[in-house]
């Protein structure tokens, strides 16, 4: 994608207004564009009544669950126990294949960010944020860090601390629960639930977790008001305001894309993405990053892209980011290569998660070299459910989505791996 | 006989300034664990044994919880690494945009030939890596610490001329 964004007239433009503008970066130039006055509006205004009015916006969670973030600062201790410090861990850890938007939120608007995480360490009551980004990151990293310094010597903190904190590649730590194991210093390892974050979180006190998108829309609802954010909905009144969409893979144009909940995910690919390449189809569609069903193109041109819209084509809106295929695409070789992504990612703890994903790559692996067995389609769903819910967190079921979807949807093209009419492009 | 090396400690000095300046920033000094084990491999390039003993330490924890925490997590390294350290996504969205292409040119050009290995030179190391987060630039590569976007398997030559 370009830079500087020149948005699509179709977009709906509010993270992504600054992205390109380097003068944005700068606290001076944040200040100029408008930014830390929702901040001073926050302070003004008592936590519980900060809490309301995103709760009122409907803002739901950008990072993949879509749980309304209001409610769940809600679940953080009303009433302060001066023992027990309340953290706000900020999930930079974006590491969901197809996904690349706080990415570009962190390097070309970090006020936005750390404007959104004071305002939520108000609403909590925090006194501490760890903002995690992985260690991939090198320029985000540093764009962030700059950003903190300008900000922490403009006295923009106030009294409220915010650390960065740098992964070392690890995908599981984008789960809550591990990316608090992993600030403890400890294997990125996830927690059974209960106990939740926001009765005994990092370090065993209160804990709140969000995404940097759903901080980084923080501000404009505290700016413009509930009713505003929760009038932005092109369907489904139950998702409201702009989502980023990073739209990847077989696609003319990849990129960004910020539009109304409800814009049409056949728009968002053939129009503003500038569609597939000359002569080409699209065949295949990931709406929401890796861990989630893959749509046919029928599905893909009916798809709404909020939450409803997509679990109405039986699959979720997730983290927005949306892998496009071709028909060049060779759909078997691509589900084993999400597949090994998730063995390789597993934190080992689950036995279904780790033998299942494992087992998953190397059924299908076989069936790509030739020597496959029409029972393993059997075998692999036989897997795939016993990997789903089972487990203390969701990367296998991470892992089952597109192995089931993909068999369910283009079980033609494994068959002929399977009857040799077909043989892998690529070892 | 054998030569034993005498161990080098990581942090002396400014090191082990900036380590006391992690600690303030966690309740507990065994969560300087990551900030730590980045600043080992900072001053050597990699994670040794020693130098998990050294980490185990300086934070109260055990030589083998520090190698549990090193063997997790893919960016540390067990083992010495090239001089430069390539890391090529080759995930869905980027291998659709023909990043193992991207991977073969980075072996050949650089001559390290085989994935994980270092060029006899020993400046080199390619990897292949899982999604870097960065799909709509496919194929994004890390060099050290330099994340550089939109490579063709055209432009490998020239970025292996400017790391040489």
């Amino acid at each position: 994608m370009g830079f500087p964004h020149n948005p699509h007239a179709r977009e709906t433009v509010l993270l992504s207004q600054y992205f390109g503008d380097p003068e944005a970066r700068s606290y001076k130039g944040w200040v100029k564009r408008g930014g830390y006055e929702a901040l001073q509006q926050a302070l003004a205004m008592p936590p519980a009544a900060v809490t309301d009015v995103v709760k009122e916006s409907g803002l739901r969670g950008r990072g993949g669950a879509g749980f309304p973030t209001g409610l769940k600062w809600t679940f953080m201790p009303k009433e302060k126990d001066k023992k027990k410090p309340h953290y706000l861990c900020v999930n930079a850890d974006e590491s969901e294949p197809g996904t690349f938007k706080d990415r570009e939120i962190m390097r070309w608007t970090p006020h936005a960010l750390l404007e959104g995480t004071l305002i939520t360490m108000h609403a909590i009551q925090a006194d501490v944020a760890y903002i995690y980004i992985r260690g991939e990151f090198t320029e985000p990293f540093a764009v962030m860090e700059q950003a903190l310094a300008e900000a922490t010597a403009a006295k923009a903190l106030g009294t409220f601390k915010i650390y960065l904190h740098k992964g070392a590649g690890a995908y599981i730590c984008g789960e809550e629960t591990a990316l608090m194991s992993s600030i403890e210093g400890k294997r990125g390892n996830p927690r059974i639930k209960p106990p939740f974050p926001a009765a005994f979180g990092v370090f065993g006190m209160p804990t709140t977790i969000n995404n940097v998108e759903t901080l980084a829309v923080v501000p404009h609802i505290i700016t413009h008001g509930a009713a505003w954010h929760k009038a932005m909905s092109l369907s489904s009144p139950k998702s409201t305001g702009t989502k980023l969409f990073s739209v990847c893979g077989h696609i003319q144009k990849p990129g960004n894309y910020e539009v109304t909940m409800g814009f049409p995910l056949k728009d968002l690919v053939y129009e503003l993405a500038g569609g597939m390449r000359p002569g080409r189809t699209l065949k295949a569609c990931i709406p929401g990053g890796s861990s989630v069903p893959i749509l046919n193109r029928e599905e893909t041109e009916r798809c709404l892209l909020d939450y409803e819209g997509c679990v109405a084509e039986g699959t979720l809106l997730g983290s927005g980011g949306v892998i496009v295929f071709d028909d060049s695409a060779d759909m078997v070789y691509q589900i084993m290569r999400l597949a090994r992504f998730y063995a390789h990612e597993s934190c080992a703890q689950c036995t279904q998660c780790r033998e299942g994903t494992a087992w998953t790559t190397k059924i299908l692996e076989r069936v790509l070299a030739g020597q496959g067995k029409m029972q393993d389609l059997d075998l692999l769903l036989d897997l795939a459910e016993n990997m789903t819910g089972k487990t203390i967190c969701v990367l296998s079921d991470s892992c089952a989505a597109p192995v089931v979807s993909g068999i369910k949807k283009f079980r033609g093209e494994f068959e002929d791996y399977i009857a040799g009419r077909r043989r892998a492009m690529v070892a | 006989m054998s030569v034993v090396e005498e161990y080098q400690p990581v942090f002396t000095g400014k090191t082990l300034d900036r380590l006391r300046e992690i600690f303030t920033r966690y309740p507990t000094k065994a969560a300087a664990m990551l900030p730590a084990l980045w600043l080992v491999q900072e001053a050597r390039g990699w994670v040794s044994d020693r130098s998990m003993v050294e980490v185990g330490e300086l934070l109260g924890v055990t030589p083998a919880h520090v190698r549990g925490v090193v063997t997790f997590y893919t960016m540390f390294h067990q083992h010495p690494v090239g001089r430069n350290f390539v890391q090529v996504c080759t995930t869905s969205p980027c291998n659709l945009c023909g990043a193992e292409d991207v991977v073969q040119a980075f072996l050949e050009h650089t001559g390290a030939r085989e994935l994980g290995a270092t060029s006899p030179d020993g400046a080199w190391t390619v990897t292949e890596v899982e999604c870097l987060g960065a799909c709509g630039f496919a194929t994004p590569v890390l060099v050290n610490a330099d994340f550089v976007e939109s490579v063709t398997p055209e432009r490998v030559p020239e970025i292996v001329r400017k790391y040489k």
